[in-house]
C-alpha cells in the first residue's frame, strides 16, 4: 500500500499535514505526537519581523466551528530559523514554512532566508490571512496580487511554493489558476471564511478584531466543493482543508481533489488525531482495493441519474 | 507529559443552582498533577459544542490508601459547555487532556501562604491547600462570592487548618464587600520581615488589584489566569497575556504554557 503523494519536486509519506495555525511551530506537540510521522508540519506564519497580533479574545466557538482573529502573533523567520528549525529537524518533521508579508519584497525575502537554512521542505504563501489589515488577503483577492507574489517568490526560491488562497472571493479557482500560471507547484485552499459573532447583551463583538477568519467541521462542505471547483481548472496537485475532523472527512477531500489534506483545528479538540486519521484511510484503502492513496484523487463519479419511470 | 484519558465521571455534588463539582476517574492525571495544572475536558462527543475546556485541578482524589485514583472540577454554569458539564451523570465519559500548564510555586515555612479567590476562582486552591499543609505552611483563604450560598468546600479548608477570611458582596456571609480589603488590612498589619507568599485566582479585576496590593507591600504573588483557550498545548495562541519580557517590553504570551500561573508583577493588567 502506498501512502505516499507528490507535491512538485516534495514526496510526502502520506497525505496528512498539520495546517498552519493550528499547530504552532510544530515543537509544542513534539512530545504527543511524532512529527515524523506527517506527511508534513505546516508552521503558524512568519514575517520578517516578530508580531503581537491581536489582544484577547481571539477565538469564539460557534455551532460545529470557531470564529478566530490571531492576527498572525509570531517570532519571525530569523528566530523561527534559529530556535525552532534545529528541534523540527532533530524530529525528523517534513517542514512546511507558511509565509506572510505586507509587500512583495518581504514574501520574497522571507521565502530567500528559508530556501538557505536547512529543513525547509516547502513554502506556503499567506496570501489569505483575513485578519490583519496590511498584505496578505490583499493579494489573495487580487488576481493580479496572487500572480506577482507567487512569482517574486518563484524567482527566488527553488523549494516549492504553495499559495494558501482564501474563500473569500467570488470565484476560487480562478485564484487557483492564477498561482498555477505563475509558476506554483500547488495551491492550499482553504483558509478561513470572514465571519462575526455578538455578544446580544453588550452589543459588542466577542473577539478583538470584531471580525475573525471561521473555521472547524462548519465550513467543510464548502470547502469540499471549491476544492472540486479547482480540481476542475488547474493541473498543480491542492492541498484541501477544511474542518477534516476524521478520516471520511480527510477521503471526501482526496476525492474531491486534494493531493493531500491539511487538519487544523480537529487537532485542538484532539490532539492524538492523527494516527486514527491514518488507520482510517488504511482501513478504506484495504476496503476499497486502493493500493496507491494518489489514485484516489479527483475520483468523484458521476451522480447516476434516478428514473423516475 | 500531558496524557489524554476518557474518564469516566464517578460523581457529580451540585453546589448551586450554579456550581457543581465534577469527579473524573483519571488515576494517571491525578498522579501527576500538581497545584495550579489545569486539564481540558470535553463531555460531549460530536462537533456542537467543539472544542475542550480548560478547567484547574480542583482535588486530587485518592483511595484510603492515598494511591491516586481521579481528580475533581469546579464547575460554573456560564455556556453550553460548562451546563453540560453541571448535568453530567456518573457514567458518562469525559476527554480528559492533562496535567497541563505551569503550577504554583509552592512554599515552605517560615513562609505563610495567602490564597485569594473570587467566585470560582476558588478552583486551584483546594490542591493548593493540601499540599501547602503537607509542607506544614501557614495558610489562609480569603475568599468572596456574590453570596453566602456561593461560599464552597469551608469545611475542607478548616479541615486543612486554612484560616479563611470570607467576604459576600451582599454581606450574608462575613464581611460585606470585595476580599481585596481584608486582603489590604492583612498586608498592612503584617510587618515586611514576616515572609508571605500570595497565590490569586479570580476575575481579572480581582487578579490586578491584587497584584496591585502585593506589589505595594512588596510581597511575591503568582495568580492563576483565566483565558479562552483553544487547544491549551500552545497550538492555537488564543489564550495569550501580555508579559514583561527580557527586554523589558511586553509581549503576548501563551497562558496554557507559560501559565496558568503567572507572576503578578510580569503581567500588564488591562
Amino acid at each position: 500500500m502506498d501512502l505516499s503523494v507528490q507535491i512538485g519536486s516534495l514526496t510526502l509519506k502520506n497525505p496528512l499535514i498539520a495546517a498552519s495555525g493550528c499547530f504552532g511551530y510544530g515543537v509544542e506537540y513534539a512530545d504527543l505526537v511524532d512529527l515524523s510521522s506527517l506527511g508534513g508540519v505546516a508552521v503558524k506564519g512568519l514575517f520578517l519581523a516578530e508580531r503581537e497580533g491581536h489582544p484577547p479574545p481571539r477565538i469564539v466557538e460557534t455551532p460545529a466551528g470557531m470564529l478566530n482573529a490571531i492576527g498572525l502573533q509570531g517570532i519571525g523567520v530569523h528566530r523561527f530559523v534559529d530556535e525552532k528549525l534545529p528541534e523540527l529537524r532533530a524530529r525528523r518533521a517534513t517542514v512546511i514554512v507558511n509565509v506572510c508579508g505586507t509587500t512583495i519584497d518581504e514574501y520574497a525575502e522571507v521565502s530567500r532566508i528559508l530556501s538557505d537554512a536547512e529543513g525547509v521542505a516547502a513554502i506556503e504563501l499567506n496570501i489569505s490571512c483575513p485578519n490583519i489589515k496590511e498584505g496578505g488577503i490583499q493579494f489573495g483577492c487580487s488576481l493580479a496580487g496572487t500572480f506577482d507574489v507567487v512569482s517574486a517568490v518563484r524567482k527566488v526560491t527553488r523549494l516549492p511554493v504553495i499559495p494558501k488562497l482564501t474563500p473569500n472571493v467570488t470565484d476560487v479557482s480562478s485564484f487557483a489558476r492564477a498561482a498555477e500560471d505563475a509558476g506554483a507547484d500547488a495551491v492550499s485552499l482553504v483558509n478561513t471564511f470572514l465571519a462575526m459573532v455578538l455578544d446580544v447583551e453588550t452589543r459588542r463583538s466577542s473577539i478583538s478584531n470584531v471580525v475573525g477568519g471561521l473555521n472547524g467541521p462548519a465550513i467543510r462542505p464548502i470547502a469540499v466543493r471549491m476544492v472540486y471547483e479547482c480540481r476542475q481548472l488547474v493541473k498543480i496537485p491542492i492541498i484541501g482543508m477544511g474542518g477534516i475532523s476524521d478520516a471520511r472527512d480527510a477521503l471526501e477531500f482526496i476525492i474531491a481533489g486534494a493531493t493531500a489534506v491539511q487538519v487544523g483545528t480537529a487537532n485542538f479538540v484532539d490532539p492524538l488525531i492523527w494516527p486514527k486519521l491514518l488507520d482510517g484511510i488504511v482501513g478504506y484503502m484495504k476496503r476499497h482495493e486502493i493500493v496507491r492513496i494518489a489514485d484516489l484523487v479527483g475520483t468523484v463519479q458521476a451522480t447516476s441519474e434516478v428514473s423516475h419511470g | 507529559m500531558p496524557i489524554d484519558v476518557a474518564a469516566e465521571v464517578t460523581a457529580n455534588r451540585p453546589l448551586s443552582a450554579d456550581y457543581n463539582v465534577l469527579a473524573l476517574s483519571a488515576p494517571a492525571i491525578a498522579a501527576a498533577a500538581a497545584p495550579g495544572q489545569f486539564v481540558m475536558v470535553k463531555l460531549a462527543s460530536g462537533s456542537d459544542p467543539l472544542l475542550r475546556r480548560p478547567f484547574s485541578v480542583f482535588e486530587v482524589l485518592r483511595t484510603a490508601g492515598g494511591v491516586p485514583t481521579g481528580i475533581t472540577l469546579l464547575n460554573k454554569r456560564i455556556g453550553i459547555s460548562t451546563s453540560l458539564i453541571y448535568s453530567a451523570r456518573p457514567g458518562q465519559v469525559a476527554a480528559c487532556l492533562g496535567p497541563l500548564g505551569r503550577p504554583f510555586t509552592l512554599v515552605q515555612p517560615p513562609h505563610e501562604a495567602w490564597m485569594v479567590a473570587g467566585g470560582v476562582g476558588l478552583a486551584p486552591f483546594a490542591a493548593l491547600a493540601e499540599s501547602l499543609h503537607a509542607r506544614h505552611v501557614k495558610s489562609t483563604l480569603f475568599y468572596g462570592a456574590r453570596r453566602g450560598d456561593e461560599l464552597f468546600h469551608l469545611d475542607f479548608f478548616r479541615s486543612l487548618n486554612v484560616d479563611l477570611v470570607l467576604t459576600t458582596e451582599d454581606g450574608s456571609i462575613g464581611e460585606r464587600g470585595r476580599v481585596i480589603a481584608p486582603l489590604e488590612r492583612r498586608l498592612a498589619e503584617r510587618g515586611p520581615a514576616a515572609p508571605v507568599m500570595i497565590y490569586a485566582c479570580g476575575p481579572e479585576g480581582m487578579l490586578a488589584a491584587t497584584a496591585a496590593s502585593a506589589a505595594r507591600y512588596s510581597r511575591p504573588c503568582e495568580v492563576s489566569v483565566e483565558r479562552i483557550m483553544g487547544c491549551g498545548l500552545g497550538g492555537c495562541y488564543s489564550c495569550v497575556v501580555p508579559m514583561l519580557g527580557d527586554d523589558g517590553r511586553f509581549h503576548h504570551v501563551r497562558s496554557c504554557m507559560a501559565g496558568p500561573v503567572l507572576a503578578a508583577d510580569q503581567v500588564r493588567w488591562g
